[in-house]
């Protein structure tokens, strides 16, 4: 509806850059993390990156190949630039990983919702089960979190499931929360000469590991239906529902919830996930077909 | 005159409208017969409008007619919905020039300036409502779609001529006019071809005050009561509401999702004629002298790459790509937006190639509420 009743003074807002427009950031470091999978560190052409989440993403743009939801693998408020872990699956992902030192991506977000580590009641087990990629979205709450219960308080639980041994990601990270004093236990699908840990599914480590059902949090990430069996396997040692929480993965176009992809039931994930509550959203959600 | 005003305008004065809305700098838009439809385009005067034209719609049927009534508004809604308007079907969002060292970032400007859309049927700016709500009423507004919102004038016409696949009644969108309009006018023809007109804005109130137009009447007043009372009775369709979200939320295993996916052709054209489907695809285009656009075009849920990720589509049947399209417009886009997603204008089963009736196929899941498809269980 027209605001004004001449046409010349119904303009455009003040010129910005659009909603779907990316800023420009500069790789300034770059680590493999496994076979398939880089960790890129950026750095805004111009000014600070805003400030973010633990578990939100950002929309990363390969200047003509295209524009894809990576979360963000640092931790807020860390010194230095922030990071994203990409696995090589797609053709953005393929170029992303391999963009030089130097090279100019595009960053849009950052977006989502974020995992409510500071909502964690005082002296509560966390508990963070995740299958190979989706410990990037983790990372940084686990950091923060391993960091933070040094001091005292409730343990810190992260059974993560690999790929193989060789295909261990953040495998430097996990050996540093361990010295740290975390409880961490590595699965493989498939065992290696020399290995010596277990074989199996990421769900099998939980009847080992010693937390306090009924006073933890836990927080899954990884394949959908690795998101699933886990959250089961949690409930069933008697963890609250709603004290589970996932991180969901649908299409995403846009990142804001103007391209109508990234649905899932009554969730638009990009704007309404993609951390959200197992108990009372996506229990129900993980049970229905092709939604 | 101010907003919530009445008054009437004479058929022979349409012209001083449009002539006004012109020379305020809009771009005048309004139905026009093409290719055998009514559909939008820029409009000079009166005679541009469809004089005489009448609609036949029915499920996977649209046919056009001429007599001999001096009838511009004859019709109910054509293929084309407004959302083209302010929500381009395709347009490039940024371009980008890329050197070694330099990515220079700019925004294509919108050249075309304000538009004023005429012959917007209540149910099409109840449709506007809805694509604001998604487009412009979240964190993240649309900028390029709201700056046309902001800037354009909506001239609505109250529905005299609903099709047999109208169900705008059910719905609450018409067919007499509401929400966010302009000028709403009623056709009059019965007693002098004239124009019902309702002020509904200020900007609204400052076009008429450069039209001539003149003080109502009791029998203007009830002849537009006729006309929208006569089209209540003559809605082809209706849709039960009640509890709808409720009831297909919880019947996501129907036996009729896979019977409908028998018929259906999964091709699109229910969400392409939708004034509120707003799925959009974004791809990078990129030349050898190094400028990279990013391209923005209509998309639909029923191509199976709406839901693809890394591994596939996550909806891989027609089945399920139906039960998301018709899922979405009744039930979770209340979830999501908080209001439904449809509006009852019919265009989704005009438009379908072998006449799905959206209402016809929620009536059959209401019937058998809590069936389950022989065979099929839930994941577990």
């Amino acid at each position: 509806m027209a605001m004004t009743a001449t046409a010349e003074h119904a303009g455009r807002p003040a010129p910005q850059r659009g909603t779907l427009s990316p800023e420009p950031y500069r790789v300034t470091g770059r680590r493999l993390e496994g076979a398939d999978v880089v960790t890129l560190a950026l750095e805004p052409h111009h000014g600070r990156p805003p400030t973010f989440a633990h578990g939100q993403f950002n929309m990363l743009t390969a200047f003509g190949v295209g524009e894809i939801a990576i979360s963000i693998s640092s931790a807020p408020g860390a010194p230095g630039p922030i990071e994203h872990s990409v696995r090589d699956v797609g053709a953005v992902t393929h170029a992303l990983c391999r963009t030089p030192i130097g090279a100019t991506v595009g960053v849009r977000g950052p977006f989502g919702t974020h995992w409510d580590v500071d909502d964690i009641e005082e002296g509560a087990d966390v508990v963070m089960v995740v299958g190979g990629i989706g410990l990037a979205p983790l990372r940084g709450a686990l950091r923060d979190l391993v960091d933070r219960r040094r001091s005292g308080g409730g343990r810190v639980f992260v059974l993560a499931g690999m790929r193989s041994p060789d295909q261990i990601l953040f495998a430097e990270d996990l050996e540093e929360w361990r010295r740290s004093g975390a409880h961490v236990a590595v699965t493989v699908d498939v065992g290696a000469p020399g290995w010596q840990g277990p074989v199996g599914v990421v769900t099998s480590l939980l009847p080992d590991t010693p937390f306090d059902p009924t006073h933890c949090a836990a927080f899954a990430c990884g394949p959908e239906i690795m998101m699933r069996f886990a959250a089961r396997a949690l409930v069933d040692r008697g963890v609250d529902p709603r004290q589970i929480r996932v991180s969901l993965e649908r299409n995403m176009q846009c990142g804001v919830g103007l391209c109508g992809h990234c649905q899932l039931g009554p969730l638009l994930v990009c704007r309404d996930g993609p951390v959200v509550p197992y108990g009372g959203v996506a229990d129900r959600l993980f049970m229905e077909r092709q939604r | 005159m101010d907003v919530g005003d009445i008054a009437v305008l004479e058929r022979e004065d349409l012209d001083m409208l449009i002539a006004a809305l012109r020379s305020m700098g809009f771009r005048t838009i309004g139905p026009v017969v093409r290719d055998g439809a009514i559909v939008h385009g820029a409009v000079s005067g009166a005679h541009d409008l469809p004089a005489g034209w009448h609609d036949h719609q029915e499920p996977g049927c649209y046919r056009l007619e001429q007599d001999e009534s001096p009838e511009l508004f004859g019709w109910a809604v054509g293929p084309a919905s407004w959302k083209s308007e302010f929500f381009a079907p395709e347009e490039t969002v940024w371009r980008a020039s890329i050197t070694a060292q330099q990515v220079t970032l700019s925004e294509p400007d919108d050249a075309a300036g304000p538009v004023a859309i005429i012959g917007a049927r209540p149910c099409e700016v109840s449709a506007l409502a809805v694509l604001d709500r998604v487009l412009m009423g979240g964190a993240h507004p649309d900028d390029r779609y709201a700056a046309r919102r902001d800037g354009a004038f909506v001239v609505a016409v109250e529905c005299g001529a609903p099709a047999s696949t109208c169900f705008c009644t059910s719905m609450g969108t018409g067919p007499s006019a509401r929400g966010a309009f302009d000028l709403a006018l009623t056709e009059l023809v019965e007693g002098g071809h004239r124009f019902h007109v309702q002020v509904g804005s200020e900007a609204g109130a400052a076009v008429m005050a450069r039209v001539p137009h003149r003080a109502i009447t009791e029998s203007d007043r009830s002849a537009r009561q006729d006309v929208l009372e006569d089209a209540e009775t003559r809605m082809g369709r209706s849709l039960d509401t009640a509890d709808l979200p409720g009831l297909l939320a919880r019947n996501l295993e129907h036996p009729r999702w896979e019977e409908v996916a028998k018929r259906c052709l999964s091709c699109g054209n229910c969400t392409l004629v939708c004034p509120t489907c707003f799925c959009s695809d974004v791809s990078d285009v990129s030349d050898v002298s190094g400028t990279v656009e990013r391209q923005r075009r209509w998309a639909s849920c029923f191509d199976l790459d709406h839901s693809y990720l890394h591994g596939g589509p996550v909806r891989l049947t027609t089945a399920s790509r139906y039960r998301q399209w018709l899922t979405h417009k009744l039930s979770t886009w209340w979830d999501q937006f908080d209001e439904s997603g449809c509006v009852g204008c019919g265009r989704c089963l005009t438009w379908c190639p072998v006449g799905i009736d959206l209402t016809e196929e929620a009536a059959a899941i209401r019937a058998a509420d809590g069936a389950v498809a022989t065979g099929e269980r839930r994941a577990s």
